[in-house]
């Protein structure tokens, strides 16, 4: 039976011309190895252009209003930021998770798209990671100062203190050092451990002595040499494979520091894979919003082609699609336990004191990244940056609505109140914006934005086994 | 003494595509040659079972780091809240394996990670600045786009002329010796 079945199916190839499965090509118009290299050494050997200088200086502003709050704060007491009782969390928890979220589309790209064999990833993965290790110094900032006496913040870590007083590990914002500290660690080693090759590349070409130093250093020697790479390979592998297991728990323990309290609204096992989903949301919007502009700026039209772009959007379409499933479960479930608390927390979401921050995020996130769908509008760059825009900041609003709806309104109706941020929390906030630029232009100027060996890996010439 | 001495250190081959320096390396290595290397800047597809290299040992460096992670979280955990100063904190028990798991599950990953980018540093004995293969004076292209194989005169079957013409027959291009100065 199965014969004959084969047999039908033979006949029916030889009278249809299948059609040719066409592979879009990762790097347009047929481009040699040399140009990849001279491209991108050439953004970092070049001289500094004209807008760089006036972003970074304006950058260096926005971070020195980072800087006026902090100092501020430290010299003053946290009684400067906004939070009161009931609201003991208010802008820095959001800040913190804001930030910390972003950081994870980086580590997807680098990491989990690395394992699926996703081919795409190499143009964008160095300039991704970037974002995720300064993504997680500007959240790692909130909490250090939420504490109130920052030069005590090393108590967190397990370390001998005067008081003889170890860290308690039962508290969920304990694993959450242990969960940060690792995710910044391992970041920047993944990062870096990428780097090197390509460091080893600047240092061949480089003609002044600072460079040949600086790159020498860096780079450690390496040789390009087989033995090197296959090492470098595995090393590489196996750092994706820790990551990827890292990326997933550093946001379900974020979302622990909620779902382990027992108040209505964030006692909710959906919380890790909605915060997750969130998360990597959030990232891609950002990672649209940096390398947008940095592919016009440097003319990277040819490296990241609207492939990137369709996929990237698409992955956007589908986080946000999730977390759009999460915020209606979260509703259903809040209905189905039959839990009076939980229901009027939800209620309260969408239609309390805090309604119109739910319905800025419902928009945002939910109903923005639906224009995806559509193939004219990811064809259209400067739409797709500004509803790029749309995702991050509907994902702050997410974050806000969760950690400050619930919180104003809690058991007990006489301790109600209604939560404003000071001037000091919004100059701090709005510093991080700077402090993230300033990073991110340094990185720029100074590192290889685009892993050239495994963007060469991913061309046609890479092929040993094809004739040439 | 101002005069620079130097010393044979290998001969060098370079090829301009990933297929010349695969189907080169077959022939190195059908020939015996034991001390050679090849060079590329990029992982070439296969090349390691081409040279007969075998697996990588990075593994086992990340199966260490994890090891070590996961029980220096327990040991702290331990020593910490139940041994050295012990709290009751929410009637929840001084140790267990259970409420702590993000703890030793981060300090798993962490440790492994170290594990695995020093074994790649000591696999590769890096970091190592100065080497004579660098001395090669088109060495920074085999970065760029130019594959390069090595044969050093360590290896028992080298012989000056040999050896260059061997590269040369198996398709390499500006055969030459590197020398490696000393003073």
């Amino acid at each position: 039976m199965s014969e004959v079945n084969q047999a039908e199916q033979h006949d029916i190839l030889k009278k249809v011309d299948p059609a040719p499965w066409k592979d879009v090509p990762l790097v347009l118009n047929n481009r040699s190895y040399k140009w990849v290299t001279d491209k991108i050494c050439g953004i970092v050997e070049s001289k500094t252009p004209t807008w760089w200088w006036w972003c970074f200086i304006t950058a260096l502003c926005i971070a020195s209003f980072t800087g006026m709050g902090l100092v501020y704060l430290v010299s003053t007491g946290v009684g400067v930021w906004g939070n009161n009782n009931p609201v003991n969390w208010g802008w820095a928890i959001v800040n913190f998770v804001f930030w910390i979220g972003i950081g994870h589309a980086g580590t997807l790209i680098s990491a989990v798209l690395c394992l699926l064999k996703q081919k795409w990833r190499t143009s964008i993965n160095r300039a991704s990671e970037a974002m995720t290790v300064f993504a997680v110094l500007c959240a790692g900032i909130f909490p250090l100062f939420h504490v109130g006496r920052v030069w005590f913040a090393w108590w967190l870590f397990p370390l001998p203190n005067a008081n003889a007083i170890w860290p308690q590990f039962r508290s969920p914002l304990e694993w959450d050092v242990f969960a940060v500290s690792t995710y910044a660690t391992v970041s920047i080693l993944f990062w870096y451990m990428g780097m090197i090759p390509d460091m080893a590349v600047l240092r061949d070409r480089a003609t002044q002595t600072w460079r040949k130093y600086f790159y020498g250093f860096f780079a450690m020697g390496w040789r390009n040499a087989n033995n090197h790479w296959r090492n470098f390979e595995m090393a590489y592998l196996l750092l994706a494979g820790l990551s990827t297991p890292l990326v997933l728990s550093v946001h379900t323990i974020v979302s622990f520091d909620f779902a382990v309290a027992n108040l209505p609204g964030w006692h909710t096992t959906i919380f890790p894979p909605y915060f997750v989903a969130g998360a990597i949301f959030s990232g891609f919007g950002m990672v649209l919003t940096l390398l947008l502009p940095v592919r016009a700026a440097f003319g990277l039209r040819d490296l990241i082609t609207q492939k990137h772009i369709d996929n990237m959007c698409m992955i956007t379409l589908a986080t946000g699609s999730l977390v759009g499933y999460a915020y209606a479960m979260e509703f259903f479930i809040a209905w189905y336990g039959a839990n009076s608390y939980e229901g009027f927390a939800f209620i309260n979401r969408a239609f309390g004191n805090y309604w119109w921050s739910y319905w800025i995020m419902i928009s945002c996130n939910v109903i923005c990244p639906q224009l995806f769908w559509f193939k004219k509008i990811r064809e259209n760059t400067p739409l797709v940056w500004i509803i790029s825009i749309f995702v991050n900041v509907g994902m702050w609003f997410e974050r806000f609505v969760i950690a400050n709806t619930t919180l104003s309104r809690d058991f007990l109706p006489s301790s109600w109140g209604y939560y404003s941020p000071t001037v000091v929390d919004i100059f701090t906030f709005f510093g991080t914006f700077g402090f993230f630029s300033v990073l991110f232009l340094l990185f720029l100027r100074f590192l290889p934005l685009m892993p050239m060996c495994e963007v060469k890996s991913v061309m046609p010439q890479a092929n040993p086994h094809a004739d040439h | 003494m101002s005069e620079v001495m130097d010393i044979k250190y290998a001969a060098a081959a370079t090829f301009d595509s990933a297929k010349d320096l695969y189907d080169a390396a077959g022939k190195v290595r059908e020939k015996g040659y034991k001390n050679w290397e090849c060079f590329s800047p990029i992982p070439v597809h296969g090349l390691d079972a081409q040279m007969g290299y075998p697996r990588s040992k990075v593994p086992r460096f990340t199966l260490a780091g994890g090891f070590t992670g996961f029980f220096t979280g327990m040991l702290i955990v331990w020593f910490m809240n139940e041994f050295d100063y012990p709290l009751i904190v929410g009637g929840k028990p001084y140790f267990s394996p259970i409420y702590p798991f993000p703890v030793f599950y981060e300090l798993t990953i962490l440790f492994a990670a170290f594990g695995t980018l020093f074994g790649m540093f000591f696999l590769n004995r890096l970091p190592q600045h100065n080497h004579p293969v660098f001395e090669h004076p088109d060495f920074g292209r085999t970065g760029d786009d130019q594959y390069m194989i090595v044969i050093e005169v360590e290896d028992p079957l080298f012989d000056d002329e040999e050896t260059l013409s061997f590269l040369e027959s198996v398709g390499g291009e500006s055969v030459q010796i590197i020398r490696e100065p000393i003073d």
